[in-house]
């Protein structure tokens, strides 16, 4: 048995006096696949926020590799340097719902900007790494058009590949398909599965549900404040045990034809 | 009206009104450097997480920005050296009105812009690992520059005019040249105009120069 990549535990966070989630445990180990699902406001994004620490969490510990990140205050929550969340954000990428390409730079500038800036590889080697980035998502042809000329599912594309530039050894997605045309979600998804097949330790907040079960080699139902309901796919979405998660999955059937 | 123009002795001394616009460009130079790099710095001052920091640049904006230019060059040539032992010259003096004042306004343009720019860009640049001050250099600053040069350049103009007000303590500028020719001729009404012809033939062509770098910087569009 190797030792989880990332673990949390008594993971928590709260916004002033709303509580988001507490008491959340988790190991992820590497090649894991976890899919979170949840109702909106569940807390499932801010979850994958506070795990690199975009949000900062209120409480509980985050260990990467077995090493914890960040030193307690006197209050009991967690600090992190500046330089702390540079390193730990090189090891954990995100892609988010929005793509956030920067406007301003090419596509190939966009993937090769964190190598440039972050790692200070040079910039001919950086652009290098970059196509080779993008055509590991389909779209080395693209590299030298800026985003704005890009459809959604291309931009998300590119927004992968700004991430994998980085060999994060945990890959966080933040609903990366909700804000696509239907009709672009499947190339996403695609690239996504393909990464899924490479073996990547990924972290994924979905409401594409069938997606999840295909993807996912576990689930994480979140309601009322925490982890609700847990387990394969199999298990969460085909036989769910709690009521909650059976509502949601009721839910999402009704207009299934 | 039968007054009869008369340019002639204004044109004979060119050489005193190239001295002032030597004056002018050197002023003009050094106030939108200072004035646009501590405006930058002051804006930054004031999203600060450090309160007195904050403070501080607020309360420089708020000072600078509601006193007069004219009264701050008067009032550091004047007053500085009796309040500290500091001497300072007519350039010195009229660089710190106008700096001051320009950073004051050019601070709350450079605010407006970095405000204006998602906050996902932010994250975007943070969750690859870049530092703050990266983020600011490498993806927000670019972006919110673009989206200020208009109210930058109008910034720029502004100061190039206001070198006038050096002439209060004798700074050798345009004006200051012109006010020299006038009493020496008796042709305020010509001198006048061709100062501001002057002022315009420079000006124009330098707004030209940031149409053309709003164009270029617009190729990502």
């Amino acid at each position: 048995m190797s030792a989880p990549v990332l673990r949390l535990s008594g993971f928590g966070k709260q916004f002033g006096s709303l509580r988001v989630f507490s008491d959340v445990d988790l190991d992820v180990m590497p090649g894991d696949r976890i899919a979170i699902l949840g109702a909106s406001g569940s807390g499932k994004s801010t979850l994958l926020r506070c795990i690199n620490v975009l949000e900062t969490p209120s409480e509980g510990r985050l260990e990467l590799d077995g090493e914890l990140v960040g030193q307690p205050s006197r209050a009991g929550d967690m600090r992190f340097s500046e330089r702390e969340l540079c390193a730990l954000r090189q090891r954990v990428g995100m892609v988010f719902q929005q793509f956030n390409l920067f406007p301003h730079m090419t596509v190939a500038g966009n993937v090769a900007e964190g190598l440039k800036t972050v790692r200070s590889v040079k910039s001919q080697k950086a652009l290098e790494r970059a196509v080779a980035e993008l055509q590991r998502v389909g779209l080395a042809d693209k590299a030298d058009t800026y985003p704005s000329r890009l459809s959604g599912g291309q931009k998300q594309r590119v927004a992968i590949a700004r991430a994998l530039a980085m060999d994060p050894e945990i890959l966080l997605f933040d609903e990366p398909t909700s804000a696509l045309d239907p009709a672009l979600v499947g190339e996403v998804l695609g690239v996504i599965e393909q990464l899924a097949n490479e073996g990547r330790t990924m972290l994924l907040v979905t409401h594409e549900i069938g997606f999840a079960y295909h993807f996912a080699t576990r689930i994480l139902y979140l309601a009322e404040g925490g982890i609700y309901e847990s387990g394969t796919p199999d298990e969460v979405l085909k036989n769910p045990k709690r009521p909650l998660t059976q509502q949601f999955l009721a839910e999402h059937r009704r207009f299934q034809f | 009206m039968n007054y009869i123009w008369n340019f002639q002795d204004v044109f004979d001394n060119w050489w005193a009104l190239a001295i002032g616009a030597a004056g002018t460009l050197r002023l003009f130079v050094v106030c939108l450097v200072l004035g646009m790099g501590l405006g930058l710095i002051i804006a930054l001052g004031k999203r600060s997480r450090n309160r007195p920091v904050r403070w501080l640049s607020t309360a420089f904006v708020e000072f600078f920005r509601n006193t007069p230019v004219l009264v701050q060059i008067l009032w550091f040539y004047y007053a500085l050296p009796i309040i500290a032992p500091i001497e300072i010259g007519p350039f010195l003096a009229a660089i710190l009105g106008i700096s001051l004042n320009s950073a004051a306004y050019s601070a709350e343009i450079y605010r407006g812009g970095i405000q204006s720019i998602e906050p996902g860009q932010w994250e975007a640049a943070r969750a690859i690992g870049m530092s703050g001050l990266q983020t600011l250099r490498r993806v927000i600053l670019p972006q919110a520059i673009r989206r200020i040069i208009p109210a930058l350049t109008n910034r720029g103009v502004e100061i190039f005019k206001m070198t006038t007000l050096a002439s209060v303590v004798a700074y050798v500028e345009l004006l200051q040249q012109g006010k020299l020719i006038a009493s020496l001729n008796y042709n305020p009404l010509e001198v006048y105009t061709v100062i501001a012809a002057i002022f315009l033939i420079i000006l124009y062509p330098i707004v030209r120069l940031t149409y053309a770098l709003e164009r270029h910087l617009a190729r990502s569009d």
